[in-house]
């Protein structure tokens, strides 16, 4: 992989670049899945291939070639250069990156387990488990069950000497059983909707979450939704449960904190973000006990966006998003720190895979612990909402709404009924602002997101997001059923 | 272009072939597929990620004692092949076997379609940069700033199996978007054609620019009912939400809209909606990944639902022929139709204009996400050109709203249907559909901008 890739940029800067960056990727995915008894889906994939940038004629080129013949690399360095010089036709002015200084290195993420090594019979096994458990419940109409795992090397090298060899090794799991009756769909997912938990661990993850011992609740709840009562509409106090407010920092703070987005990189698919530059410093983002970080070491906990070193081989920080409610950090890339007149990169830069191209992507996009109870954070009247069922947010990321699997109506901080459909809506800084209480370290789950979309072509990244449970104030209930 | 497998592919199946039987395992599936595949993307008028990928990818699949699954490399030198041939052997001896476990597809003629065009194929960095540049002075040339992608590209996909199935199909893709954006406003355009000299990118670049100046000091119009007319592409990423529940699987599990509504009218008389893979203004293979041809279906005729499609394991439970919309096996989910062809009317967009009193103009809709299964509401957002039209006209820009809208409802208040054509969004796959006039819209919420 290391002659690989170093091959490759000789390969590139003897074309006389102004810089060039290479990423050789081997990596191998196991999925399987499990579908009311039987095995859904098992499967092995393995690829391998390199990715190549360059800076020529003052613009970017980027090729990619699962060819790794000597001459199938240098006809994907010619492309590379053929397509910098071809950008030269709409050009407005050279390309200036951030410096950043030389690194050797070799990282692997922390994995006590390898995946891997664990039999898929085991594995299959294990889920058939958990889906006969849930199919126990006769109101389970479909039952589904999945791991997932990743393990992806790469190595990236530059024109500015730095050679990094990173491995990191990924793991999913979760379970969901959807009830059908009367007309009506129910489902609930653990621990997590879409898959479950992500996290850069091993197939301890698996163990950890013991899928098994949660899944008669979670069919229960599957039922019990259809006589729940229907969420009501308007104006009330929201308690979210930690995956969900995950997601809401993915949505409302994660991705209008892209740089990229802000200068205008995106406008034409993902959008762009309401956090324009004069915003910076200034804006009350949320309220006082707000404290967000963007955080890619391996400190923060094993997220799906923590690495040593990023695509653009500028090692992981941590940058202080937002500090005590005011607004204070971007995500940059090397080009996009220059834009701002910033003197480095923090380190965001990610390619979702060796045939695409580094773009900001969040890192561990976190809500800083608070420091109340749980009691305080359920204190008093409210709605209560657990574990995402959609999500939705403008293209300049100030008016979302999301739906949840369960909600549940809080008296006098206890659960008093079950309510079914429950969603909330609102525009992001409100939101934020209304937060009135963040439970503490002890509750804080750093979740992972594994699908994240974004670019076009469109590259789909994994990110991490902690969260207690936290509360909000007055906020705009049940909109999704209105009209 | 070839109309059978090119020798890689043959060589690479034999090779499988031949890899498994020494280990003893006689049914084997193989799906290859390769490509290559450039885009041109740009903002702030201009090019700012130009990029360009080649991949070959090789895919196993073995029954071994009613036990599957599959593996996948993209090595294809022998010790590739033979590797990814013993992971699946490996892996699928360790799966359970499944009684109903379909046998390998059986070897049929396929529907004939032409989609590949060398020209396209062939495109250059520089004539995709060229044609950026001249789609930029159009929008700068207004005053505003372009962002946008124009790509070009093939992909071919093969499907071998040890019965002597070897389906084989080739096709090129161009797609030409385009976002102008002014202070206050913006708007887009997009196209998709398997012939890249099917795009007109100025045009596009043109109407985008035009969008973008109508729709300059937006008003905010209160969240309410309101007549609407969604142009095609807005049509189709909400109306495409609902295709995937077109499954006999998806029935079965319980998780389709259609359950207990197959025949009954759940959408207005001037709804018929097909699905068919032939369709001119259609891409994509006429075979489905178990190796079936597609065969055409009427999904939904006189607003009720009538076929549903059947991949072989389903259709076997419900005693039919299989359809030819079925995902590669082993999966979870069963199939879907693909190639969907929404039926239009007489109606032009100055015509829908032109006939309505009050109501709003949506370019592009963003975000759509599913907010009730069964009564199938989606959520969303406009963007990208929203506008108020007042006694038959056009008259001013609107701040964008949120929608929480029924697709039953939607499609039962068709009021007008245009001429169907080849949609391109983003978040659907492209369709054949018209543009629609739709009485009683939700739009709950209003955003910013």
């Amino acid at each position: 992989m290391k002659d690989l890739a170093l091959r490759a940029l000789d390969a590139l800067a003897r074309r006389g670049v102004s810089y060039a960056d290479v990423r050789a990727i081997e990596s191998r995915e196991r999925e399987i899945t499990t579908k009311n008894g039987k095995a859904g889906h098992v499967s092995s994939s393995d690829s391998i291939g390199i990715g190549m940038r360059v800076v020529a004629a003052g613009c970017w080129g980027f090729a990619a070639t699962d060819d790794l013949t000597g001459a199938g690399i240098d006809r994907c360095a010619a492309l590379a250069l053929a397509i910098a010089r071809a950008s030269a036709a709409a050009k407005k002015e050279d390309v200036a990156l951030a410096p950043e200084q030389s690194y050797r290195a070799v990282w692997s993420s922390p994995c006590r387990i390898d995946p891997f090594s664990i039999p898929v019979d085991r594995q299959l096994g294990a889920l058939l488990a958990v889906d006969a458990e849930l199919r126990h419940n006769p109101a389970t109409s479909l039952a589904e069950a999945s791991m997932h795992f990743e393990r992806r090397r790469q190595v990236f090298a530059s024109t500015l000497g730095s050679l990094i060899d990173q491995t990191r090794v990924m793991s999913g799991a979760g379970f969901s059983a959807l009830c059908y009756k009367d007309g009506e769909i129910q489902r609930r997912s653990f621990p997590n909707s879409f898959g479950g938990q992500y996290q850069l661990k091993g197939y301890e993850l698996v163990e950890e979450l013991d899928l098994l011992a949660h899944a008669p609740r979670i069919a229960e709840e599957a039922a019990a939704l259809h006589a729940a009562e229907q969420c009501p509409e308007g104006e009330f106090d929201l308690i979210l449960d930690s995956s969900q407010l995950g997601l809401q920092i993915h949505e409302s703070i994660g991705h209008p904190i892209e740089l990229d987005r802000v200068l205008g990189s995106e406008a034409n698919y993902a959008g762009m973000s309401f956090l324009t530059l004069d915003q910076l410093n200034r804006l009350r983002y949320g309220s006082e006990i707000v404290n967000v970080v963007c955080d890619a070491r391996l400190e923060h906990g094993p997220g799906l966006g923590t690495f040593a070193f990023d695509d653009e081989g500028v090692p992981a920080q941590s940058i202080d998003i937002i500090r005590g409610g005011l607004f204070t950090g971007y995500m940059t890339s090397r080009e996009t720190a220059a834009a701002i007149g910033e003197t480095r990169s923090n380190g965001c830069m990610r390619a979702d895979g060796w045939a695409r191209l580094p773009l900001i992507r969040m890192t561990d996009v976190s809500l800083l612990p608070g420091e109340q109870s749980l009691e305080e954070v359920f204190s008093g009247d409210g709605i209560y909402m657990e574990t995402n069922r959609s999500w939705s947010i403008d293209d300049k990321r100030y008016n979302f709404q999301f739906g949840c699997e369960i909600g549940w109506e809080i008296k006098n901080g206890r659960r008093v009924r079950m309510l079914k459909n429950p969603s909330y809506s609102g525009i992001s800084t409100e939101f934020w602002n209304a937060c009135s209480a963040i439970a503490g370290r002890e509750h804080w789950t750093l979740w992972g997101v594994p699908n994240c979309g974004k670019g076009q072509p469109e590259q789909v990244m994994g990110t991490g997001h902690g969260a207690s449970p936290a509360r909000f104030h007055n906020i705009k209930i049940g909109s999704a059923y209105g009209g | 272009m070839a109309d059978s497998c090119p020798p890689w592919c043959a060589d690479a199946f034999e090779q499988s072939l031949a890899a498994a039987r020494t280990r003893g395992v006689q049914d084997v599936e193989v799906i290859l597929a390769a490509g290559s595949s450039a885009l041109t993307r740009f903002a702030n008028n201009a090019i700012h990620q130009n990029v360009s990928e080649t991949a070959r990818h090789l895919s196993v699949r073995v029954i071994v004692e009613g036990r599957t699954a599959r593996a996948s490399t993209n090595r294809l030198d022998p010790d590739g092949i033979r590797e990814v041939v013993e992971q699946a052997i490996g892996i699928t001896r360790l799966t359970e076997p499944d009684p109903d476990l379909p046998p390998l597809a059986e070897p049929a003629p396929y529907p004939s379609v032409q989609r590949h065009f060398e020209a396209t194929a062939r495109a250059t960095p520089e004539e995709r940069a060229l044609a950026v540049a001249e789609a930029i002075r159009a929008v700068e040339g207004a005053g505003q700033t372009a962002a946008g992608i124009y790509s070009t590209g093939e992909s071919a996909f093969a499907l071998l199996n040890s019965r002597g199935v070897a389906a084989w199909h080739s096709e090129t893709m161009a797609r030409f978007s385009i976002t102008a954006m002014a202070p206050d406003s913006s708007g887009w355009a997009k196209a998709s054609a398997c012939y890249h000299g099917d795009l007109d990118p100025l045009a596009l670049a043109v109407s985008a620019a035009q969008k973008a100046n109508a729709s300059r000091h937006p008003r905010e119009l209160p969240a309410g009912r309101y007549t609407v007319i969604l142009e095609p592409a807005a049509v189709l990423d909400l109306a495409g939400q609902m295709f995937g529940d077109f499954s006999a699987t998806a029935i079965r599990d319980g998780r389709s809209f259609l359950n207990d509504r197959i025949g009954q009218k759940i959408f207005g008389d001037n709804i018929r909606i097909h699905d068919d893979a032939t369709h001119p203004l259609q891409a994509g293979a006429p075979f489905d990944g178990e190796g079936v041809p597609r065969r055409p279906l009427t999904l939904v005729e006189s607003g009720a639902p009538r076929d549903i499609a059947y991949c072989r394991h389903a259709a076997a439970l419900a005693g039919v022929e299989p359809t030819g919309h079925g995902f590669p096996l082993p999966n979870e989910y069963g199939e879907a139709p693909a190639n969907i062809v929404i039926a239009g009317g007489e109606s032009s967009l100055a015509e829908m204009i032109a006939s309505t009193g009050h109501g709003v103009l949506v370019t592009r809709l963003w975000y759509i996400r599913e907010v009730d299964p069964y009564e199938k509401i989606f959520t969303g957002m406009t963007r990208d050109g929203t506008f108020l039209v007042e006694d038959g006209r056009v008259t001013a820009g609107l701040r964008n709203f949120r929608f929480n809208q029924g697709l039953m409802e939607m499609l039962s208040n068709v009021e007008l249907l245009g001429t169907p054509v080849r949609a391109s969004g983003e978040e659907a796959f492209d369709m054949v559909v018209p543009a629609m006039k739709i009485g009683n819209f939700n739009f709950t919420e209003v955003t910013r901008f």
